[in-house]
């Protein structure tokens, strides 16, 4: 079997509830670009290109208000803010991983960096073609969704109600994975707590980078107490 | 909005997402040693980040009307339940999952 083939089998089972998320999410983003007025291809393309879920809904809303690139370029900075921290998270994972680093970097949804960041890659398939096929798989399943929501439109109707919660079921796993492969919880519990307060205290709408702000001053001054190597990074 | 503004537009949402996820490995390029910090950052984020990405899931939750949070907090202990019996990912998503449907279609 060659290294592409046993790569994409190893990673495959590891989108199957992406695959069923994304489909129905991108879907509905399809749908929702539809009937604001536009056709298939634009969900295909936003879909295709700016691969992060949350702020291609808020792209519909800036298509349809004025034309202001500014505030377009600075709403999508601040909504998609978090990627930083799975880039500073993903700098050794993707050493030496060639060209496909690229792709890597391109494609780090939520999704895919927590599938790629906790998932135990097996010793003999190849990390970095383990980690291409879950984002190129990913980015199918979502384009995909997305270009047959935005060909249907609201032609179709099903009782779906509820399937988005596949989402935060995964990543619910994928929190209990983390925490269950660590050996002290400092990090895990600061995250849900720090969240919640920020989500009190600045709403749904603005409390991300807050958030990250309070994460990052608080695991600072924590650095004596954590950097012993105590936290050992998953493999 | 013209088709070039809506180009303009789409091109300027690219852009930001694109820097949000390359700006780390431009700063610290992979030829040159990363400064202890940032990798001290990079140990200790990801369980903080899972956290933030569980509650960014449950952010539009309104815990003081309708269903007060509770088909989302039955479905949540379901996944934990099923992934510390079991532990097994797609198990624990498809219960939870499925548990969800049923709540928020038929009880609440």
């Amino acid at each position: 079997m060659g290294v592409k083939t046993k790569a994409l089998k190893a990673a495959f089972p590891h989108t199957i509830p992406i695959m069923t998320g994304f489909l129905f999410l991108g879907a509905s983003y399809g749908i929702y670009m539809n009937v604001s007025g536009f056709e298939f291809w634009y969900p295909m393309i936003t879909s295709m290109l700016i691969f992060a879920g949350s702020v291609e809904f808020v792209t519909v809303n800036l298509l349809l208000g004025a034309f202001n690139p500014l505030q377009a370029f600075l709403l999508a900075l601040m909504i998609n803010a978090r990627h930083i921290f799975y880039g500073i998270s993903m700098l050794d994972k993707y050493r030496g991983t060639g060209l496909k680093k690229f792709y890597l970097i391109y494609g780090m949804c939520d999704e895919s960096f927590s599938v790629n960041y906790t998932a135990d890659i097996p010793e003999d398939v190849d990390r970095g073609w383990f980690m291409f096929f879950v984002n190129l798989l990913n980015q199918i399943y979502w384009v995909a969704g997305a270009t047959i929501g935005g060909i249907l439109g609201g032609i179709i109707t099903f009782n779906t109600n509820g399937i988005e919660f596949v989402m935060t079921a995964m990543f619910v796993v994928i929190f209990l994975e983390q925490w269950l492969k660590e050996k002290n919880h400092i990090s895990s519990i600061l995250g849900l707590v720090i969240s919640t307060v920020c989500l009190i205290l600045f709403g749904a709408d603005q409390f991300i980078i807050p958030s990250m702000a309070a994460m990052l001053i608080i695991l600072t001054l924590l650095r004596k107490v954590l950097d012993k190597g105590d936290v050992k990074p998953c493999q | 909005m013209s088709v070039t503004q809506q180009i303009i537009t789409i091109a300027m949402v690219v852009l930001a997402t694109m820097l949000t996820r390359f700006l780390p490995f431009i700063v610290f390029p992979s030829g040159k040693p990363t400064p202890k910090y940032i990798q001290y950052l990079g140990k200790v984020l990801p369980a903080a980040v899972f956290g933030l990405l569980v509650v960014y899931c449950l952010k539009n939750v309104d815990v003081m009307t309708g269903s007060h949070g509770l088909p989302e907090l039955i479905s949540i202990a379901v996944v934990t339940g099923l992934h510390l019996w079991k532990r097994n990912m797609l198990i624990s998503i498809a219960g939870g999952t499925v548990c969800y449907m049923l709540l928020v279609q038929f009880v609440f």
